[in-house]
């Protein structure tokens, strides 16, 4: 996951994860096992073996705690704001954003990050969080949909998508918006082949792609002129 | 026992009621297509009618490309769907799904699982809604619902959270008998085939289609045939001076919504309230007032947004009355929402087809005979039928369609986008290209002289004159590259289905604010702009200023939104009521105004005096002298105002492909679609449902398919990486011409776009395009590289095997 900066947020529980020189800006090993706790897969994929929970933490003795299965208090930092949550370890960034915080125009449509309904920014980088544990955004800023308005004025992305009704039952427009702001905030200036990378792991069942490209190189016009 | 009531007033009330409905008048109204065969027809309309709509130029909000009206709830993430409702309390359902693709349920324990910690309420399945029942039940001891196959729900489980659900779930224990079991419907359709149901069984169909007819013959898994002749067919292929004799196969399609079917219920003692992801709130108000024997009056069903449906959502269904009988034991509001696995399993697929489609033309091009014998799979359902293309989108001599069900071990089908018409088009379109080919004559020159449709024929002059369409070589396999392009095309039709069931209140407040309210549901094609700028045109309001409160059943009665009939239904609906609230607004700042109602006119946002007694006034400052703070008219549709015109829409879609020789790979690199919906109310949503029936189309031809395991019985890909949908590299220049079309039969004079575009004929266009390319048929869907690479090393074999 390259480029982002996890913010060295203190979380009273979680988040006393000391920073790795030897991988800067990246997630470290012990902090990953750390703030996985529960996430066996993940752990097997970062170590390249197959290790789950209990001998990952054995692995690294020192300073490990195991979380779970009861619930955990954590602090989520989402659109700016710090929100103190109790969830299950195991509980989705997703499920937390739209159960435990109500912030329901982040949506669950395949639950298995193939369609991209739930993406959010962690840092700047496009997620899915229906495939990752709430815990494990600990110490990142998380951007939803709902922190893309400000004021409840629609971002230029936004108006651009009403303006060319990118949109029909607008299940996959969360999702949508999120990847190409993304997109916006990396390249301001992108062809129609960027957009569709940058939905390329969106779904719209409804067909409303050539509408969506047609919005985000508008609103990229749009926010060049007024920069 | 209905008591006759004959007060005098009453029975005066009764008689003008009665000659309001009866009184009428002659009105002219346009007719055809504006900048090609536009005239003027009489029509008799009920005086209760608003004056006759000018055509689209002349109107200042309908026909424009209106901004979505809740673009900014769906863009900002607002809008609330039904996964997004929480109640205070409320619990979180699990279904408990058959592992097993066929058997009886021996026992079901759900002891563990009732103790396990946040576990408020178990509920084991009596009756399994959806799917064939048999005709008689007695054939069939169980003490559960037989399971027909893997991912039927047998129980349920409601927990304080998701997780605590999903943890008890697993704890409930399920003991089968099993029994033998066919997902393979070839192999279903033989004799010593394994039985799906041990007599026969019959589909009710939906609001959406579906189903099929009572009483159809069953021998074995095959349900049918169910039989259609028109003149002597056998005489008709003998008159032929050319026979085109095919063989396709289409796949099963699941509907894949993104939001997933759902709700959640809240049983109170004299209200069920319950949020439902439909496409018909009346349909699921109805189903759960049956089901429970409650009153209409103590069920209310509301629908702010919904996800998705393209035809599986109707009804209350499984979850709806779980989650319903949840609610009632549990004393809290319940959200049962499917997971994408039972999505693609138990809610419903487009079935399949294997046709065998002949078609006799004399030399000129008309046609003889048309004999349809397909076979097809609704799973453990029936709706199999595709003869709607033969039999209705070209002229014939004679017809003969016999339409089977096949039953297999999978969940039942449910009406699909177009029910069958996707399938019927794909052979249908196909056959017609290749009967051009033999008769040495231009696709649309032979379309021309079998397609009487006006519409139509004005639509293949606009394909005709199109840069894609010259472009085609008609030469077949004329590149000789590794890459060979191709350019095909193919018509589709659908019906104008009307929903009666329909009506709209518009009030008028003394502040000037305006609403409408109806139960109808958006499915995201966009009704509640139309709505909006419906009224705004009455009232000269811009539409975003218009209230648009629909979604729920406390609202006057709205149509369920299947088959194309959403607009063509409420809209006239919404115009009649806005009419009659204007007119009662009139009334109602007459006083105030120092004139008579009579002497009033409401037009471009003023309110005029037609004696010149004053200047226009705008609506909002003559509002404010309303003698009430509200005034409201509620209709409902009138019938169309003649009925006995059979009318079709359709359009055509020409894709220009580019085949891969080497890889088989198909590229769809441009689609011109045109389409009718009759008036187009707004241009840019109905744009949008263009785009998104050709990406379903091309979806489904080249990747979609439900693949079932033969060994065990089960689905391989119920999620939605391996069954593949279109994305946004897949995705071609799409480019869209409406056919503005008038055909005089309402206050709206507008139809349906959702069935007719795309997805019935972009399979049919690639598969001639590819043919156009290659010189090669494809008649087998989803066109995935390895169907075209054996079809390109074998283009003889697969020549005969047909």
């Amino acid at each position: 996951m390259p480029g982002h900066e996890p913010p060295n947020k203190d979380n009273k529980e979680l988040t006393d994860r000391p920073r790795d020189a030897a991988t800067p800006g990246g997630i470290t090993r012990r902090g990953f096992l750390k703030g996985a706790g529960v996430t066996a897969a993940g752990t097997a994929l970062l170590e390249g073996v197959q290790v789950f929970s209990r001998e990952a933490a054995a692995a690294t003795p020192e300073n490990v705690k195991e979380y779970g299965p009861e619930p955990v208090t954590i602090a989520l930092l989402v659109n700016g704001k710090e929100h103190p949550i109790e969830v299950e370890p195991r509980t989705t960034l997703a499920e937390a954003l739209r159960i435990q915080l109500n912030m329901t125009g982040t949506k669950i449509s395949c639950d298995r990050g193939s369609c991209s309904s739930c993406t959010v920014l962690l840092d700047k980088t496009p997620v899915n969080s229906c495939t990752m544990l709430a815990i494990d955004a600990i110490g990142h800023h998380v951007t939803t949909i709902e922190g893309v308005t400000e004021d409840e004025k629609m971002h230029p992305l936004q108006a651009a998508f009403v303006r060319h009704d990118a949109m029909q039952c607008g299940f996959c427009t969360p999702g949508m918006v999120m990847s190409c702001a993304a997109l916006l905030e990396r390249n301001p200036n992108p062809t129609e082949d960027d957009v569709r990378q940058a939905v390329s792991g969106n779904l719209c069942r409804c067909g409303t792609y050539p509408k969506v490209f047609a919005a985000t190189l508008d609103a990229a016009g749009q926010m060049a002129s007024k920069a | 026992m209905a008591t006759e009531i004959t007060t005098p007033v009453f029975a005066a009330l009764q008689q003008a009621a009665s000659a309001a409905e009866t009184a009428t008048r002659t009105v002219t109204m346009p007719v055809g297509v504006p900048g090609f065969t536009l005239g003027e027809e009489e029509r008799t309309v009920p005086v209760t009618e608003p004056p006759v709509l000018p055509i689209n130029k002349d109107l200042e909000f309908i026909g424009k490309p209106i901004e979505r009206w809740d673009g900014y709830a769906k863009a900002t993430g607002r809008a609330r769907y039904t996964a997004d409702v929480a109640l205070p309390g409320m619990l979180y359902a699990r279904f408990v799904n058959s592992s097993v693709p066929h058997a009886k349920i021996a026992s079901i324990d759900t002891s563990e699982a009732e103790r396990m910690p946040g576990v408020k309420g178990v509920h084991v399945i009596e009756t399994f809604l959806g799917g064939a029942e048999l005709r008689d039940p007695s054939l069939e001891q169980s003490k559960y619902p037989v399971v027909r196959f893997a991912g039927q729900p047998i129980a349920a489980v409601a927990a304080t959270t998701p997780q605590a659900a999903e943890d008890a779930a697993a704890k409930i224990k399920v003991v089968y008998n099993t029994l033998p079991f066919v997902v393979d419907e070839n192999i279903a359709r033989s004799a010593n085939a394994p039985q799906v149901f041990p007599g026969a069984a019959d589909q009710a169909g939906t609001a959406g289609g579906g189903g099929s007819r009572a009483g159809i013959p069953q021998t074995g898994n095959v349900h049918g045939p169910s039989v259609r002749k028109e003149g002597d067919a056998a005489q008709g292929f003998k008159d032929a001076d050319v026979i085109v004799d095919a063989h396709y196969t289409t796949q099963v399609q699941t509907h894949s919504a993104l939001e997933t079917h759902g709700v959640v219920a809240d049983w109170k003692p004299d209200l069920l309230t319950v949020y439902a992801s439909t496409q018909g709130t009346a349909s699921v108000r109805e189903e759960l007032a049956g089901y429970f024997k409650l009153p209409m009056s103590q069920v209310r069903v509301i629908t702010e947004y919904m996800g998705g449906g393209f035809g599986a959502k109707f009804g209350a269904g499984n979850p709806g009355v779980v989650a319903a009988i949840l609610s009632r034991k549990t004393g809290a509001p319940v959200r049962l929402m499917l997971d994408r696995e039972e999505e693609h399993l138990s809610v419903g697929n487009r079935p399949s087809s294997d046709q065998r489609l002949r078609i006799g033309a004399k030399k000129d091009g008309t046609i003889t005979a048309i004999q349809l014998i397909s076979y097809g799979t609704a799973g453990c359902g029936t709706g199999a039928g595709c003869s709607g293309p033969a039999a209705n989108l070209y002229k014939w001599a004679t017809l003969h369609t016999e339409e089977n069900d096949v039953f297999i071990n999978a969940g039942p089908a449910a009406a699909f986008r177009a029910p069958g018409h996707p399938q019927g088009a794909f052979a249908l379109e196909q056959s017609i290209d290749e009967l051009a080919g033999k008769l040495e004559m231009d696709p649309l020159d032979l379309r021309d002289r079998i397609d009487e449709n006006p519409v139509r024929r004005v639509q293949r002059q606009v394909i005709r004159t199109s840069e894609i369409w010259k472009s085609r070589n008609p030469k077949p396999n004329a590149d000789s590259g590794i890459v060979k392009r191709g350019v095909g095309l193919s018509q589709s039709i659908w019906y104008r289905h009307l929903n009666y069931n329909s009506a709209a209140e518009v009030r008028v407040h003394k502040d000037g604010s305006l609403e409408i309210l109806s139960a109808v549901q958006d499915i995201g094609s966009g009704i509640k702009t139309a709505l909006a700028q419906i009224v705004a045109e009455q009232f000269g309001v811009p539409p975003a200023k218009i209230s648009v409160k629909i979604g729920d059943t406390n609202y006057p009665p709205g149509p369920n939104s299947g088959g194309s009939v959403t607009t063509a239904s409420i809209s006239p609906a919404a115009r009649d009521a806005a009419w009659q609230a204007s007119q009662k607004f009139l009334a109602s700042v007459a006083p105030g105004l120092g004139a008579k109602a009579s002497d009033l006119t409401l037009s471009g946002g003023m309110v005029r005096s037609a004696s010149g007694k004053f200047q226009p006034i705008a609506f909002r400052t003559a509002a404010a002298k309303m003698d009430t703070d509200q005034v409201s008219a509620q209709a409902k549709r009138v019938r169309d105002y003649d009925p006995k015109k059979y009318i079709t829409y359709g359009g055509i879609d020409c894709a220009e492909v580019l085949v891969d020789t080497e890889t088989g790979r198909i590229r769809v690199k441009h689609v011109f679609s045109v389409h009718d919906c009759g008036r187009p109310i707004n241009p840019a949503q109905v744009t949008s449902q263009i785009n998104g029936g050709v990406i379903q189309g091309i979806s489904y031809t080249l990747f979609e398919h439900r693949l079932l395991d033969p060994n065990y019985g089960l689905m391989v890909n119920a999620d939605l990486d391996k069954y593949k949908i279109a994305g946004s590299f897949e995705v071609p220049k799409i480019d869209v011409q409406l056919t503005e079309v008038y055909i005089g039969q309402s206050s709206t004079d507008a139809s349906g776009i959702g069935e007719a575009a795309g997805i019935i004929s972009v399979g049919a266009a690639i598969a001639n395009a590819f043919y156009n390319a290659t010189g090669v048929r494809i008649r087998q869907l989803p066109m995935t590289p390895g169907v075209v690479l054996a079809a390109l090393n074998q283009p003889q074999q697969m020549m005969e095997s047909i």
